[in-house]
C-alpha cells in the first residue's frame, strides 16, 4: 500500500480520536474531583447524540451549532444526577457506587431504545461527502470540523479550570477534599456543577460524533468502555492526558483496522490499555499517586 | 464439615436452611418447564455470584471482567467435546486449569505491578473484551459464528455427557451451588479467609501484620476463576451454543456480579438471594409487561433499572444482611 493511504488512514484516526479525547475528557474531570467512576459515561453520550439527530431531522440544526445547547442539556442531567443520587453515594464503598451508575446506565439505554428503537441513525449533512485535499491527503470536512470543534471545547474547559474562580474553586476540591471544607466551599454543589461539566464534554462529543458515525442503543456501554480505555492510558485526572490518550486511540484503530480486520481494532486499544497499566500504571500523562 | 457448618449457626437458621434445602430438593417435581429453566438460571446465577463473591466480598478485588473464565471454560470443555468427543466432566479438567492460568495471568500482571481498585476493575475488563475479539478470529472455534454443540431430543439423561432434560440439569447445578456454598464456607473459616477480610479492609495494614498479600489475592483470583470456570462448562453443556459476542461481553460480566451486590457482598447467602429476587423480579416484569400490553424492547429493562436503583439506594449492604436481622438471624445493627 502507498504511504498516503497510510497518512489518510492516520490523519482520519487523529481528527476521530480529537473527539474521543474530548468525551474522555468528561469522564476523567468527573473522575479527578469526585472520584467516582462514571460507569453511564457512554449512555449518556448517546442521550447527546439522539438530541442532535432529533434536532436535525425534525429542524435541520446542524449538530455543529446545536452541541452548544445539547451540551447545556447534558449539563444540567450531569447536575441533576450528581446532585440527586451520586452525592449520598460519595462515601460508600467502590462497588455501591459502580451499582447506582450500573443502574442509572441501564435505565439511559433502555429508555432510548424504548424511545428510538434499536435501529441506527445518523445526520447526513449537506457537506457529508465533502473533503479537504492538501496534496496527496484527502480528509473527510466533517471530520475535520469534529476535530476541530473537539479542540475548541477542550481550549474552553483548559481556560475554565486555570482562569476562572469556580475553576479553580473545583481543582481545590479535587487537590484537598477536607481543605476545601474548611476555607468554606460548598463540595457537594461544586461536585454537581463538576459532574455537569463532564456530562457538558461529552455532550458535545457525542453531537459530533453523529457527524463520524450512525447511532444505536447499544453504543452507549461500547463508548463508556473506550472512554475509560483512554482516560486511564492517557492518565485518569490529567486532562491533556484525555486529549493525547484519545488521539494515540483514535489513531491506532484506524491503523489496526487498515493494516488487520476492522473488527479486531478495539483487541489494539486494549492491548495498548493493558501495556499502559502494566508499565506505567498512572497512564502517560498522569502523576504518581503519593 | 457439615457438623462444622451447623455448629456456626444457631438452630433457627439450620431449620430454615433445611426447609428451603428441602423446597428446592423437589421443585423440579412441582414446578412446569418454564419454571424450572428459570430455577436453573437462578442457580447457575448463583453459583457464578459466589464464586465472583471470592474475589470482591472476600478478598476486595473488584473483578468485572468475570465473563473471561466463564468464557473460557466454555470453550475449553465445549472444544474438547465437539472435535475429540470429550465428556463434559473430563472436560472440567481442562476447563478449569485453563481459566485457573488466565486468572493467574490476570493476577500476576495487576498484582506485581500494583494495580487496584478502578484500575484492576479496568484491566480485567480489558483482557475479557480482548478474548472476545480473539475468539472472534479463531476458526477453530467457530469464530464470531459461533461454537454449536450437536442437540437431539433426549429421552433419558446422559448424566456422563450433560445430555438430557432440563430437570437434570437442575440437579447438577443445584448440587454444585451446594457445594460451592461449602467451599466457601470453609475458606471463610480458614486462616486464608482471615486472611483476605485483613486485606480487604486495609492492605497496607494486612502487609504490616506479615501477611504475603501478593500471595492471598493471587489465590483468591485463581480459585475465583477456577469456579467460576465450572459455570462456563454448566453454560455451554446446557445452552449448546456459545458465540464470543455473547460470553465474553462486559454486559455478562455485570450479569454475574448483579446478584452478589443486590444481596450482599462478603456474605455466604448473599449471591443465592440477590439471584432469586433479580432473576424472579425479572421474569415478573416480563409477564407483568406481557399482561398490561407495554410489551416493547427495552420497556422491562427500565423497570429493571428502576428496581436496582431503588434497592441500591434503600439497602447499601444488600438485601440478605437486612433479611438475616429480619428474620432473626443477626443481632439488630
Amino acid at each position: 500500500m502507498p504511504l498516503d493511504v497510510y497518512l489518510n488512514v492516520a490523519i482520519s484516526g487523529l481528527l476521530t480520536g480529537l473527539v474521543y479525547g474530548l468525551m474522555a475528557l468528561g469522564l476523567s474531570v468527573i473522575f479527578g474531583v469526585v472520584r467516582v467512576v462514571n460507569f453511564a459515561h457512554g449512555e449518556m453520550m448517546t442521550i447527546a447524540m439522539y438530541l442532535a439527530i432529533v434536532l436535525f431531522q425534525a429542524f435541520h440544526l446542524d449538530p455543529l451549532i446545536m452541541m452548544v445547547p445539547i451540551a447545556g442539556v447534558l449539563f444540567a442531567l450531569g447536575y441533576v444526577v450528581q446532585a440527586g443520587l451520586i452525592n449520598p453515594f460519595i462515601d460508600r464503598p467502590e462497588h455501591s457506587q459502580f451499582m447506582l451508575m450500573v443502574a442509572v446506565a441501564t435505565i439511559l439505554v433502555n429508555v432510548l431504545l424504548l424511545i428510538f428503537g434499536p435501529d441506527a441513525r445518523s445526520v447526513q449533512t449537506s457537506y457529508a461527502f465533502d473533503s479537504f485535499a492538501l496534496g496527496p491527503i484527502v480528509v473527510d470536512a466533517t471530520k475535520v470540523y469534529a476535530g476541530l470543534a473537539a479542540i475548541v471545547v477542550a481550549t474552553a474547559l483548559f481556560a475554565f479550570f486555570r482562569l476562572s474562580f469556580l475553576g479553580k474553586a473545583i481543582r481545590a476540591c479535587a487537590d484537598n477534599h477536607v481543605g476545601a471544607l474548611v476555607v468554606g466551599l460548598n463540595v457537594k454543589r461544586l461536585y454537581a456543577l463538576t459532574f455537569g461539566i463532564g456530562a457538558a464534554c461529552v455532550g458535545a462529543a457525542g453531537a459530533m460524533l453523529t457527524l463520524i458515525i450512525d447511532v444505536t442503543p447499544p453504543l452507549g456501554p461500547q463508548y463508556t468502555l473506550l472512554a475509560f480505555v483512554i482516560v486511564i492510558t492517557g492518565g485518569l485526572g490529567s486532562m491533556p492526558g484525555a486529549l493525547i490518550g484519545g488521539v494515540l486511540i483514535g489513531m491506532t484503530e484506524a491503523l489496526a483496522g487498515l493494516l488487520f480486520t476492522p473488527s479486531a481494532k478495539s483487541m489494539f486499544a486494549f492491548a495498548i490499555l493493558v501495556l499502559v497499566l502494566l508499565f506505567r500504571p498512572q497512564g502517560i500523562l498522569g502523576k504518581r499517586a503519593a | 464439615m457439615m457438623a462444622r457448618l451447623a455448629a456456626d449457626l444457631p438452630p433457627r437458621s439450620l431449620w430454615l436452611i433445611a426447609a428451603l434445602f428441602a423446597v428446592l430438593l423437589v421443585a423440579p417435581h412441582f414446578a412446569n418447564d418454564y419454571l424450572l429453566t428459570v430455577l436453573i438460571l437462578i442457580l447457575y446465577l448463583a453459583y457464578a455470584g459466589q464464586a465472583w463473591n471470592i474475589m470482591m466480598g472476600f478478598a476486595g478485588q473488584l473483578s468485572l471482567g468475570h465473563a473471561l473464565y466463564v468464557g473460557l471454560g466454555a470453550y475449553t470443555a465445549a472444544t474438547l467435546y465437539v472435535h475429540f468427543g470429550v465428556g463434559p466432566w473430563i472436560g472440567l479438567l481442562a476447563a478449569i486449569p485453563v481459566a485457573m492460568l488466565a486468572g493467574a495471568v490476570v493476577g500476576f500482571l495487576a498484582f506485581r505491578f500494583g494495580v487496584a481498585g478502578v484500575y484492576f476493575a479496568i484491566l480485567t475488563i480489558a483482557f475479557a473484551e480482548f478474548a472476545r475479539i480473539g475468539f472472534d478470529h479463531i476458526g477453530y472455534t467457530g469464530g464470531s459464528a459461533g461454537l454449536f454443540l450437536p442437540v437431539a431430543q433426549y429421552t433419558h439423561n446422559d448424566l456422563w455427557n450433560l445430555r438430557g432434560q432440563p430437570i437434570m440439569f437442575y440437579y447438577v447445578m443445584l448440587a454444585l451451588t451446594v457445594v460451592a456454598l461449602l467451599i466457601c464456607h470453609a475458606l471463610l473459616r480458614s486462616r486464608i479467609g482471615y486472611f483476605w477480610f485483613a486485606i480487604r479492609e486495609d492492605e497496607e495494614a494486612a502487609r504490616a501484620l506479615g501477611i504475603d498479600t501478593f500471595r492471598y489475592k493471587m489465590a483468591a483470583v485463581v480459585i475465583s476463576a477456577g469456579m467460576t470456570a465450572v459455570a462456563g462448562v454448566f453454560f455451554a453443556f446446557y445452552y449448546n451454543n456459545l458465540f464470543p459476542e455473547q460470553v465474553f461481553l462486559v454486559s455478562r460480566s455485570i450479569e454475574l456480579l448483579l446478584a452478589p451486590i443486590i444481596g450482599g457482598i462478603g456474605t455466604l447467602f448473599g449471591p443465592a438471594v440477590g439471584a432469586l429476587v433479580l432473576t424472579g423480579l425479572s421474569e415478573a416484569l416480563t409477564d407483568l409487561m406481557q399482561a398490561l400490553g407495554f410489551d416493547f424492547p427495552g420497556a422491562k429493562q427500565v423497570f429493571y433499572g428502576i428496581c436496582l436503583l431503588l434497592v441500591v439506594v434503600a439497602l447499601p449492604e444488600g438485601i440478605w444482611p437486612w433479611l438475616a436481622r429480619r428474620l432473626g438471624l443477626r443481632p439488630r445493627a
